[in-house]
């Protein structure tokens, strides 16, 4: 395929992301705002030779998603809040069972059904969190049209590289809004593939990791013999109830996204340079955080951004060389404060002003600048 | 106890449970649906209400049309809070903290949350024999969230996620036979009903309610927005649904006794289908003879399906 061009919604650039990322399956079912997406792979997965299958709940459109990524396919679904939450369990087994799967979560307000038509940023903390037990998760913050296409293929290459679940945050306004989206040629993008099992079949562990704390995956119908579970398992895929497999287990699983978090974690670092006030931002209220910043940078206040592309795993390092930099962080988030803790904690003693707003509209510039002039007034 | 209000001249007179101003789209016909069923009310009526065109548009803030108590829950569980709600009750009776003797719960659905997602839910409810009449109103897709196919989608329907064009005819499967399956599990009451034929629906709603344990009524509701079809057409949608087979009347009773009801009854035979998809925009496709085979085997189905419910209801 050659080089694209179309002015298109978020949704639709996230699908398009998925098929170039070589996605050939897709479980869905109906959810404002993530509704777009499923409606256009419904168009394109008999296109491109992949199935689009709608369930009867988001319980079986991700479980669905398991199953399918186990034959080979690079596999996804998309919802939003309420179905995130009806996914929980399943993406605590797609941790356990290290299935490689893309969730894209349109994020609305919440919680419950609040409100489906607008955007807010209320489910950062839900794919660390959602789940029980201990996991690490990766979750990444488009904040443009071009940025869901582009991170959704990024996220298809995480998931297949760390055979792990891998989130797509986005707000119901980056899911919604038209920009211009380019498609690069298929040979211009770099694409990941999990690592397969390889030599003897008897010799095979399924769950022995390289040295990347990957293990090889075999697929189901493969001349490989194997066993998944979401029960604790040795190398071998068995259960176990032992202490210390139960330790080295979800160490492990942990262990591949901690010690990788330099690869994976992703920011924007805008007219940090000389900074005394640095903002935090995602998604949407990152774009009127720019126009603040310019804005501000006009009056002559050194502020400057850093932009999570990337919630999960959070951005420790970078928060904290921001914290010892700049005299004050400002965090603006579409909630009543979430990443603001964990900016926070990472921050101190650097004092971190939260600028809330858990409601459809974002931040406006204007908002953000007058809170860059107070905070530097202090 | 109130009566039932059946005749035009008592519908007049009853209490609506739905007012005017509620912002369902022209032609809909579930509000229709719900002052139906309002006629049948026998007192003190509690709604549970999944989400759904209903819900949203009944309920916008700050108003709601309800006249009566209602709770609206998640998208798949009004069963299951029907069934705490019932519970509940029933304490607070024993106890003496009710000044009702009875109330009777109600719970609704569309057929999203009733074919689908909230099977399991009213599957659970019926098991338990919690005494609430569950009511789907059946507008054949995911019409909230900008018509997505359902479980409750016919064969041959056009959605947003069952596409018609060339490879594809719409939505190839069948439409689950929820009325069927409820009536499998072998509760007191199940009913088929459409806002045509309204004094069928008050009774069979109002027998619904005098039932000791679970009901189901399944009412077929016409959606000018998804089917696109005329605003106009919604009620005689309705009984040309019954005439072509789509939605046939009929009661179960303890899930063994099946008896068709007048209206399908005194058919002498259905009407063509194709009478039904020349008034939907939905069905327009099929029109093109390349799907002539296809529409054989929709008519083969219904018809199929039509003469098995007819020697059911013993009418060979």
């Amino acid at each position: 395929m050659p080089e694209r061009v179309m002015f298109t919604m978020g949704d639709i650039a996230c699908a398009e992301g998925a098929l170039s990322a070589g996605c050939k399956y897709f479980g869905g079912y109906p959810i404002t705002p993530a509704t777009e997406i499923a409606e256009w792979m419904s168009i394109r997965m008999p296109e491109v030779g992949g199935a689009y299958v709608q369930y009867e709940d988001e319980i079986a459109s991700i479980t669905s998603v398991i199953g399918a990524s186990w034959t080979g396919a690079k596999s996804m679904t998309a919802t939003s809040g309420p179905g995130v939450s009806l996914m929980l369990e399943a993406i605590g087994l797609a941790v356990m069972t290290e299935t490689p799967l893309v969730l894209v979560n349109i994020m609305r307000g919440g919680p419950s059904t609040g409100q489906p038509t607008k955007g807010q940023q209320g489910d950062v903390m839900q794919p660390k969190w959602g789940s029980h037990g201990d996991y690490q998760i990766i979750a990444l913050t488009p904040a443009s049209v071009q940025e869901m296409f582009d991170q959704t293929v990024q996220a298809f290459n995480l998931s297949e590289k760390y055979r792990t679940p891998v989130f797509v945050l986005a707000d119901e306004t980056v899911g919604h809004m038209r920009e211009r989206l380019v498609i690069p040629a298929k040979k211009d993008l770099k694409l990941e593939y999990r690592k397969l099992a390889s030599g003897p079949p008897e010799d095979y562990l399924p769950f022995k990791p390289g040295d990347d704390l990957v293990p090889p995956m075999a697929l189901l119908g493969s001349k490989y013999q194997f066993y998944a579970t979401g029960l604790t398992h040795d190398e071998r895929g068995y259960p176990s109830d032992k202490e210390h497999v139960q330790i080295e287990l979800i160490t492990r699983l942990n262990n591949k996204i901690i010690h990788n978090a330099d690869k994976i974690i992703d920011v924007e670092e805008f007219m940090l340079d000389d900074a005394k006030i640095g903002v935090i931002a995602y998604g949407t209220p990152s774009r009127s955080a720019k126009k603040a910043i310019k804005d501000a940078r006009d009056e002559g206040i050194k502020v400057g951004m850093l932009r999570f592309k990337t919630v999960w795993p959070f951005p420790e390092e970078q928060v904290a060389r921001l914290a010892s930099q700049v005299d004050h962080i400002i965090v603006a988030e579409q909630n009543l404060g979430q990443m603001y803790y964990m900016v926070k904690a990472e921050a101190a003693p650097t004092p971190v002003h939260l600028m809330a707003k858990p409601a459809g509209m974002p931040q406006l510039p204007n908002e953000i600048l007058d809170k860059v002039r107070e905070i530097n007034s202090l | 106890m109130e009566k039932a209000a059946v005749s035009i001249k008592d519908m007049l007179k009853k209490d609506q449970i739905l007012s005017a101003g509620h912002r369902m789209c022209a032609g809909c016909a579930a509000p229709t649906i719900v002052k139906l069923m309002g006629m049948a009310l026998r007192g003190p009526t509690i709604v549970c209400e999944n989400t759904g065109c209903l819900e949203v548009a009944t309920t916008i803030y700050p108003y709601t049309a309800w006249e009566i108590p209602w709770i609206h829950v998640a998208f798949e569980n009004a069963a299951a809070v029907a069934s705490g709600v019932v519970e509940a009750m029933d304490v607070m009776r024993e106890k003496g903290r009710s000044e009702d003797e009875h109330v009777d719960v109600i719970a609704i659905g569309g057929d999203g949350s009733s074919f689908d997602i909230g099977f399991g839910a009213i599957s659970g409810m019926l098991e338990r024999g919690h005494d609430i009449v569950y009511m789907v109103y059946d507008n054949g897709a995911y019409q909230n969230t900008g018509i997505q196919r359902s479980g409750a989608t016919l064969p041959g329907q056009e959605t947003t996620t069952s596409w018609a064009g060339k490879v594809e005819p719409g939505k190839r499967q069948r439409k689950k036979p929820l009325a069927e399956i409820v009536a499998a599990h072998k509760i007191p009451y199940v009913a088929t009903v459409d806002p045509y034929h309204y004094r069928d629906f008050i009774k069979k709603f109002r027998k619904a309610l005098e039932v000791e344990g679970p009901a189901f009524i399944h009412a077929f509701s016409p959606c000018p927005r998804g089917w696109r079809s005329q605003t106009g057409k919604s009620i005689e949608l309705s009984k040309l649904a019954v005439e072509t087979g789509i939605h046939p009347l009929f009661e179960v009773i303890d899930g063994e006794e099946w008896i068709m009801s007048s209206p399908s009854k005194n058919l002498k035979e259905l009407k063509p289908l194709d009478e039904y998809w020349a008034t939907q925009g939905q069905f327009r496709h099929l029109k093109d003879p390349k799907w002539d085979d296809f529409k054989k085997q929709i008519r083969d189905q219904v018809s199929h399906d039509w003469e098995l419910l007819r020697k059911r209801c013993g009418l060979e």
